[in-house]
């Protein structure tokens, strides 16, 4: 057994776990954040990417343990006090969902995506960077149009905080 | 113009909230107070016999609260797995089926078959002890390939099936279509073979199931599509519990495709589980075990020939296919390679004769049954591949050939039993060349050629069958049930509504449209209705979701619901206005005598007719209505689409450079919702022409049996998509709706093949279409060219 300790949106926690638990699993199960989400068993679909320390990871390639000390945001915690972050009203906007089961794991990885690569992010490099989430149902139209909206008012959000 | 919230306006959809912010409710995130987990013990051999089972040690592990095997299963009386649609052969005898059982006692068909299931505390104690039961297995050779299976040289797999044919199937006139191709002054023969494909909704399949000892009560959480079809097979034929005492709860679930209909071994194991164990029982399939047990869909061999007149004219159509059913039949398998297949063979021409023979063969792999499209993308296949074939080899246009040999009038009778009723096939196809600038393309192809790539352009014009299905019309062609839907409507004595429907969303969106139809008729705001599915305890009854039926089965129960609340509320009004029946109408949310300033609000209506105080002479209190909406006919969906592609001659890369696609779905409700049917469809139907492919070994062993193996569309193998929508309106149905959940899968396979072999001057290629394939396709044609 483990004895862990992380923040998860915003809140402390601390767990005696299994060596062997996943992150996802801790968080789903142990903390009953249901909103990250199991799609395979070898992370490849990306249902399950939450940030760690800043960085989108897909929680399913990492041990609980190994994540003690950091800070998480999950799906849950994504939008702080606001009702919603830009890119989850961005995917509702632009129905970049159908099912929802990849949905947090395509609007976690978007978050970042968009921090990462801001004004230069188009639609060749969006598709590009999606290669680590897999949507079944939009056939990614609408997913990569959602991140193109998203990275477009985050911008000009970004431009009239530093004017 | 579309009312704001109201019939073909482009609303947003109401279901985004929870899913955006994670609060969605799938099976999995269900958690319950006392709850195991079940582990299956699964074959790791093709074909194989059970002699024993031993699971002392198993037993003794931590946590480990039984192991239960199928001899316990059908020592108990639980049923065997139904196929619930009888196909007879052609010369009547009726299909040969074998026995499928949810666990099996005696002898495993496939690798991934559940033979045991361990119940045990948590996940890990359930998963170490299924590895530690011990089965007795001893291997036999596994039979693979359909022409092995059905030589006589292959083991017989069920007792009943000889040479391990299901059925041996015609529909059509053989004589006329031979007489046909006797006369054609030209000839196309085709040998295609249809991709296994596995449908990989992104939500696996999960269960958990619970007995209530104090009210002798089953309550079963399932990733469904149909849970009332569930409940009443569950009961009426597994006999896992009765069906008033079993209340199957289909909460969020993430994508179907078809694969989430059936009934399948893990949740009734779950169920009779927690009456054995008197315990909670949860299973969530694993990604991998989803290959292996989720029903598969496809997989087809099938030699056509086609007869054209001097005139290039279509005078006959012969069909002969072998359709894999894999190990054992699943619940409409039956019906996909036959009534959902050759019915739709006679695409949008013209043809005068058709025959069709479908042979159905059992195999040492997974059940295969309906999946996006089921049936209809394998016919869509073969006839656009044979247009395009025979436009090449006859030298002349393909578009052109197409359009002369269009059905121009309705309502059309085919030779394979369906009357499309209504259509515009020319129009459908000018709006594809147009958006697609099909005149420009020799341009985009001689300036890609001085980039050293091979650029190609082909399309493809469907019909499919939605709206499925006519219960009378489906009962004498072999149905088990009827195909009707249900729904009931509900106002509350403040005016709110609740719409109960026996359709079910998996991403489909209905509780945005189906509000959408009450707030077209009634003038009130979205907000004010709620749309109950998924849940058997309030919906009474319904078929479900499959066949691109919601719209045109399970929103026309909706509209007929809406016809009787609509005429009791004027009733009310007109009787409490002093008016006639005949003047009310009702707009913007409020019941008006017609050209007078007399009216009623909505909700003073609805409180008038619970309060009971002032009613019409003889009318019962209360604003509920229901429906049982039996379709007419199928609806004829159709189209054309067409695939730009560009490869590279070194590599065999295939790059999707432009995809246009325009529809007649009929009556659109909501065209952001539909936009996004048809690019979920393209995806798959181009997955399955580029990347998707099933591959065994000889073995039985599934090869591509992960998301690592098994390539799934992603977003830069796919572009983003051109499409319009041309509403002919369907005749039959009170919406006039068609159905657009699956065009896409069904349409789009043969346009990027067209394109395929038009670039590279090849006369077939099988799916998928791989990078591989395309460069030895290549190769080879160079090596042909080069010895000319």
């Amino acid at each position: 057994m483990a004895n862990i300790s992380m923040t998860v949106n915003g809140k402390a926690v601390n767990h005696d776990v299994e060596d062997r638990t996943l992150l996802v699993t801790y968080i789903r199960e142990t903390l009953g954040h249901t909103g990250t989400h199991v799609g395979c068993d070898t992370s490849q679909c990306g249902a399950c990417v939450v940030h760690v320390d800043g960085k989108a990871v897909k929680s399913c390639t990492m041990l609980a343990a190994q994540a003690s000390g950091s800070e998480i945001t999950t799906i849950e915690g994504l939008a702080g006090d606001n009702d919603l972050h830009p890119v989850q009203a961005a995917f509702r906007e632009n129905h970049g969902l159908q099912c929802g089961f990849c949905t947090p794991g395509m609007i976690m990885a978007a978050t970042k995506m968009i921090e990462k690569h801001g004004a230069a992010l188009d639609e060749a490099l969006i598709r590009k960077e999606l290669e680590g989430n897999i949507c079944r149902c939009t056939g990614y139209h609408n997913i990569v149009k959602s991140i193109q909206a998203a990275a477009h008012e985050m911008a000009g959000a970004a431009k009239v905080a530093a004017e | 113009m579309a009312k704001k919230d109201g019939i073909g306006a482009r609303v947003l959809r109401r279901e985004d909230k929870r899913f955006i912010t994670g609060a969605g409710r799938y099976t999995d995130d269900i958690v319950l107070a006392d709850q195991a987990y079940a582990a299956f013990v699964r074959s790791p051999y093709a074909y194989a016999k059970v002699n024993g089972i031993d699971a002392t040690a198993a037993k003794a592990m931590p946590g480990v609260i039984d192991v239960l095997t199928g001899e316990q299963l059908v020592g108990d009386g639980i049923g065997n797995i139904i196929c619930g649609w009888t196909v007879n052969s052609k010369d009547g005898t009726p299909m040969a089926m074998g026995q499928y059982r949810a666990l099996e006692p005696e002898t495993a068909r496939y690798v991934g078959q559940a033979v045991a299931v361990v119940i045990a505390e948590t996940q890990a104690q359930a998963q170490a002890a299924m590895e530690a039961v011990d089965v007795d297995w001893e291997e036999m050779p596994a039979v693979m390939d359909m022409e092995h299976a059905i030589s006589g040289n292959a083991a017989q797999l069920h007792p009943e099936a000889d040479k391990n044919i299901i059925f041996d199937w015609e529909i059509g006139n053989a004589d006329d279509v031979d007489a046909a191709l006797d006369s054609a002054a030209h000839v196309v023969e085709l040998d295609i073979t249809n991709n296994r494909l596995v449908p990989n909704a992104l939500e696996t399949r999960a269960a958990v199931a619970t007995y209530n000892k104090a009210e002798d009560h089953y309550t079963l959480y399932t990733t469904s599509q149909n849970p009332h079809v569930a409940r009443l097979v569950l009961s009426a034929f597994y006999q896992v519990a009765p069906e008033h005492k079993l209340r199957v709860i289909a909460p969020d679930v993430g994508g179907g495709f078809g694969s989430k209909i059936y009934i399948y071994p893990e949740e009734i194991a779950c169920l009779w589980a927690s009456m054995k164990t008197k315990r909670s029982v949860k299973w969530t399939s694993t990604r991998t075990e989803a290959f292996l047990t989720d029903a598969h869909g496809r997989d087809h061999i099938t030699n056509a020939k086609m007869a054209f007149d001097a005139d290039h004219k279509i005078i006959g159509f012969k069909v002969d296919t072998l359709a894999n059913l894999g190990a054992y039949m699943s619940l409409f398998s039956s019906a996909t390679p036959t009534y959902l297949y050759a019915t739709l063979l006679s695409g949008q021409y013209n043809m005068p004769a058709i025959h069709a023979n479908v042979r159905a063969v059992y195999t040492n792999t997974v059940p295969v049954d309906a999946y996006r499209g089921a049936g209809r993308p394998e016919a869509t296949y073969l006839v656009e591949r044979m247009m395009e074939t025979a436009a090449r080899e006859l030298g002349v246009d393909a578009t052109e050939l197409r359009r002369k040999n269009f059905v121009q009038s309705f309502p059309h009778e085919t030779p394979v039993i369906m009357t499309y009723d209504a259509g515009d096939f020319g129009a459908t196809l000018d709006a594809a060349m147009d958006h697609a600038d099909w005149k420009g393309f020799p341009a985009r192809k001689a300036e890609a050629a001085r980039r050293g790539k091979l650029r190609g352009i082909g399309m493809s014009c469907y019909i499919e069958a939605c709206g499925i299905a006519p219960s009378q019309a489906v009962g004498s062609l072999g149905a088990g049930v009827g195909l009707w839907e249900s729904a009931e409507v509900r106002v509350n004595p403040v005016g709110t509504f609740e719409i109960l429907t026996g359709s079910h969303s998996h991403g489909q969106g209905h509780e945005t449209t189906f509000a959408q139809l009450v707030s077209d008729r009634f003038g009130l705001p979205i907000e004010n209705v709620a749309v109950i599915h998924g849940d058997t305890d309030k919906v009474q009854f319904g078929m479900g979701t499959y066949g691109s039926r919601s719209g045109a089965v399970g929103m026309s129960a909706i509209a007929r619901a809406l016809d009787k609340v609509e005429a009791k509320a004027k009733a009310i009004a007109a009787h409490q206005l002093e008016a006639s029946v005949e003047d009310i109408i009702i707009e913007d949310g409020a019941v008006k005598v017609e050209g007078t300033n007399k009216q009623l609000l909505w909700h003073e209506v609805c409180l008038g007719a619970y309060t009971g105080h002032n009613l019409p002479e003889g009318m019962e209190p209360g604003l509920k209505e229901g429906s049982f909406y039996d379709p007419v006919n199928f609806t004829f969906p159709a189209g054309t689409y067409i695939c730009e592609v560009e490869i590279d001659p070194a590599t065999g890369v295939t790059d999707i450079v432009a995809f246009t696609a325009a529809d007649d779905f009929g009556r659109v409700i909501n065209p952001m919702i539909v936009e996004g049917q048809v690019h979920g469809g393209l995806a798959q139907g181009i997955g399955q022409a580029l990347l998707e492919g099933t591959a065994y070994d000889d073995a039985g062993q599934l090869l591509s049996a992960s998301f690592m193996d098994y390539t799934m569309p992603r977003a830069d193998d796919l572009p983003s998509f051109a499409i319009s929508t041309h509403e002919t309106i369907c005749p039959n149905n009170p919406l006039g709706m068609k159905g657009c959940g699956e065009a896409g899968a069904i349409g789009s396979p043969p346009a990027v093949i067209n394109a395929i072999t038009d670039a590279i001057d090849v006369r077939e290629l099988s799916m998928p279409a791989t990078p591989a394939k395309v460069w030895a396709a290549i190769q080879e044609a160079g090596v042909a060219e080069a010895a000319e």
